[in-house]
């Protein structure tokens, strides 16, 4: 048959389950993420070539590789310096340099946004360069990107089902198991899709939300 | 460092971008507390003299003194080196600048504005902080806008308040870069009134570049004309507008009065 | 600059000894890439072309239908849509092979993103352009395929040489559903030999250079499409 009821009920439970560990990851990436990516952009901006470039060639290298080899790598690379991470832990680390090195680029944006005056007048001042862009930039910076931020968010909750690569007990692994033991991946994969589906879709509404409510509270600045 | 040593000194100063020589080889001694006016047409040079002093600019040849100690190079060995993050931040903790375009901190009130570096940078108390912004927010007439943000200010309001927030630094020596300039005409003069009333209750040395010639004339200890980057005539006030010696001083005060 | 870093990166690598013994299997596998990466660009500009017009222009029927298309291949990740062509068709008396499943897939995928960029690139096109060509009585039609469409064209071509890349990048997947690709050798070889850092670093490399061709190609397409339109800074 093209669809049993039966059946989807009955792993529904289990996907639940596993949306539990897909939604963990992600979150646990994006905080990861949003920390890495503010401290890349911060560390490009930095007078001292021999930081700035590095950091410039380190995000340009993650951003042009597949996010599955920076997994891989991840995964496999640790036990040879004798650390064994989790599928979780190294999965979560690697969509968190992955989305951390995207999201650099959305901070520097933000922060080429503010105008030189600004830097002059804390110089000016005499602020140091810690606290200018502690108060001054950084609160100027981020509120227009957030919307930015939120859209690598949701590109990130749709790339953990790469997880399943490494035997993460998300979405995906759950759904292909499944089909796997019953023979039956239709129900599984489609519902799986359908999840990512209506998430997408909401959180896209939430961020279109959220970028109104920016624009209504940044009319001060 | 005595006490006869000029307040600020430009020393053989050299500035250049790419093959263009915007200051040539300047000499130019600031007395403590006085004030100085410097005019000239656009690009001779006048507008980078306040910003490197603010170290906003580097400098390409030359020495600058503040009270007697090298602003932008420091000793080491005997010798003159350029210099460090650490003695260019000590030093400039003597000058305070107001720019042409304001530059607040849009995100912050006029009296957040003025807190800000103190509490940062001076280390002062949150207390202490707020009393003296609320003082010199007072001083500068806008003692009941100290909650308003940038936006909701008129332009002279903002400047106000920006003079406001670098007297909080306590500053030696107070640089305003055309500071009306940007301002609509009817707002000029609130914000001359309070760099007037800097000059006679406070001990500060300024140094002006500005285009009112009007406010220079009476303000002014001094008067610096410059022309392609170095001074072409110098003196006071009524030399310079009155009886200029050189011709080119004499074209240049024509073309603003035919203008103005 | 960055070919040359890239090119230097190469250079340290091949100092590798395993370079040499990982490098001929990798190169096989990063064909397959290649393929799959230019089988899938086609199909993406092909559907985003039809999507996007469908959505502007079609019939409501066509509209909603180019809608969902998008919605779906946007809301969901390209991973997902490979494995649900590769598990689920086949219950449904459907059975491709991984080659097909993986253009079929990503190029579906990135032409759904396309579409948009096809629409904003028609959209910034001026309006007079438009009502030039019906001041001239010339149909729809024929103003879009021959007025509006070369203008786009130009437009269009930086986004979707960012698209092309993150197709090159999503190739990798395709590892997953047993496709021999650059990503399957490396796993293939790691798992027998466990020089993990050595495959992996001249795999990262390789993409590194594929995406280096890609976006200088595109870049080089850019200035050629845009010969004889005046842009950008005046002397």
């Amino acid at each position: 048959m093209l669809w049993d009821w039966n059946y989807t009920f009955e792993i529904l439970p289990e996907l639940a389950r596993a949306a539990l560990v897909t939604i963990e990851a992600t979150l646990i990436g994006f905080v990861l993420a949003a920390t890495l990516g503010l401290a890349l952009a911060i560390l490009r901006m930095a007078k001292n070539p021999a930081i700035s470039i590095p950091a410039t060639v380190f995000v340009e290298f993650i951003r042009s590789t597949p996010l599955l080899i920076q997994i891989f790598f991840l995964f496999f690379v640790f036990p040879h310096f004798g650390i064994t991470l989790s599928g979780f832990t190294a999965g979560v680390l690697a969509l968190g340099v992955h989305y951390g090195a995207y999201c650099s680029e959305v901070y520097r944006a933000g922060f080429e946004n503010i105008p030189r005056s600004q830097w002059e007048a804390a110089l000016a001042l005499n602020l140091g360069i810690v606290d200018t862009f502690r108060s001054i930039i950084i609160p100027q910076a981020i509120p227009p990107v957030i919307p930015a931020l939120g859209n690598y968010l949701i590109a990130l909750f749709k790339e953990t089902p790469l997880l399943s690569a490494i035997a993460v007990l998300e979405l995906m692994q759950t759904a292909k198991i499944l089909g796997s033991e019953s023979f039956r991946y239709t129900e599984p994969i489609t519902l799986v899709g359908l999840f990512f589906l209506v998430m997408s879709l909401v959180s896209a509404a939430l961020v279109r939300l959220v970028e109104t409510w920016l624009g209504r509270v940044g009319r001060r600045v | 460092m005595t006490d006869n040593a000029p307040m600020v000194r430009f020393d053989g100063v050299r500035k250049t971008y790419g093959p263009l020589t915007v200051l040539d080889e300047l000499c130019l001694d600031i007395a403590r507390n006085e004030k100085v006016a410097m005019i000239g047409p656009s690009g001779s040079g006048k507008t980078t003299v306040l910003r490197m002093l603010m170290t906003l600019e580097r400098i390409d040849g030359g020495v600058i003194y503040v009270e007697g100690e090298p602003l932008t190079h420091m000793e080491r060995n005997g010798k003159l080196v350029p210099a460090d993050q650490r003695h260019l931040r000590r030093v400039r903790a003597k000058i305070g600048m107001v720019f042409q375009q304001f530059n607040l901190f849009p995100h912050m009130s006029a009296m957040r504005n003025c807190m800000e570096a103190p509490i940062r940078v001076l280390g002062l108390s949150r207390k202490d902080a707020e009393a003296r912004a609320a003082e010199l927010l007072e001083m500068v007439g806008l003692g009941d806008k100290k909650d308003h943000y940038p936006s909701q200010l008129s332009g002279g309001q903002q400047q106000r308040v920006a003079i406001a927030r670098a007297l909080a630094m306590r500053p030696k020596v107070m640089l305003f870069d055309e500071v009306t300039s940007a301002l609509d005409p009817e707002l000029v003069g609130e914000v001359l009134n309070v760099i007037r009333k800097l000059g006679t209750e406070h001990n500060l040395t300024m140094l002006m570049v500005t285009h009112q010639m009007g406010f220079a004339k009476e303000f002014a200890d001094r008067v610096c004309f410059f022309y392609k980057g170095r001074i072409a005539e110098e003196g006071p006030p009524q030399q310079i507008f009155v009886q200029p010696r050189e011709e080119r001083t004499r074209q240049f005060l024509r073309a603003v009065l035919e203008a103005g | 600059m960055a070919i040359l870093l890239a090119f230097a990166a190469g250079v340290v690598l091949a100092s590798y000894a395993g370079f040499r013994e990982f490098l001929p299997g990798l190169i096989e596998g990063a064909w397959v890439t290649v393929q799959i990466t230019v089988l899938g660009a086609m199909l993406a500009v092909v559907a985003a072309l039809i999507a996007a017009l469908a959505k502007m222009y079609g019939p409501w029927p066509l509209r909603w239908l180019a809608i969902a298309y998008i919605e779906i291949f946007r809301g969901t990740s390209a991973l997902v849509q490979l494995f649900w062509l590769f598990f689920v068709l086949p219950h449904f008396g459907i059975v491709l092979e991984p080659l097909t499943v993986a253009v079929l897939g990503l190029g579906l995928n990135v032409g759904a993103y396309g579409a948009e960029v096809v629409r904003g690139a028609i959209q910034a096109v001026p309006r007079g352009q438009w009502e030039a060509s019906t001041a001239l009585n010339m149909s729809r039609a024929s103003a879009l395929s021959r007025i509006i469409l070369p203008q786009a064209l130009v437009a269009m071509i930086p986004p979707w040489g960012n698209l092309f890349v993150e197709l090159l990048k999503a190739t990798a997947l395709v590892s997953l559903i047993t496709l021999g690709d650059l990503a399957f050798r490396a796993q293939q070889m790691n798992q027998t030999t466990l020089r993990t850092v050595d495959i992996f670093s001249i795999v990262l490399v390789i993409y590194l250079c594929l995406a280096l061709v890609l976006s200088q190609s595109m870049r080089a397409l850019e200035r050629w499409a845009a010969r004889g339109i005046a842009r950008g800074r005046v002397a």
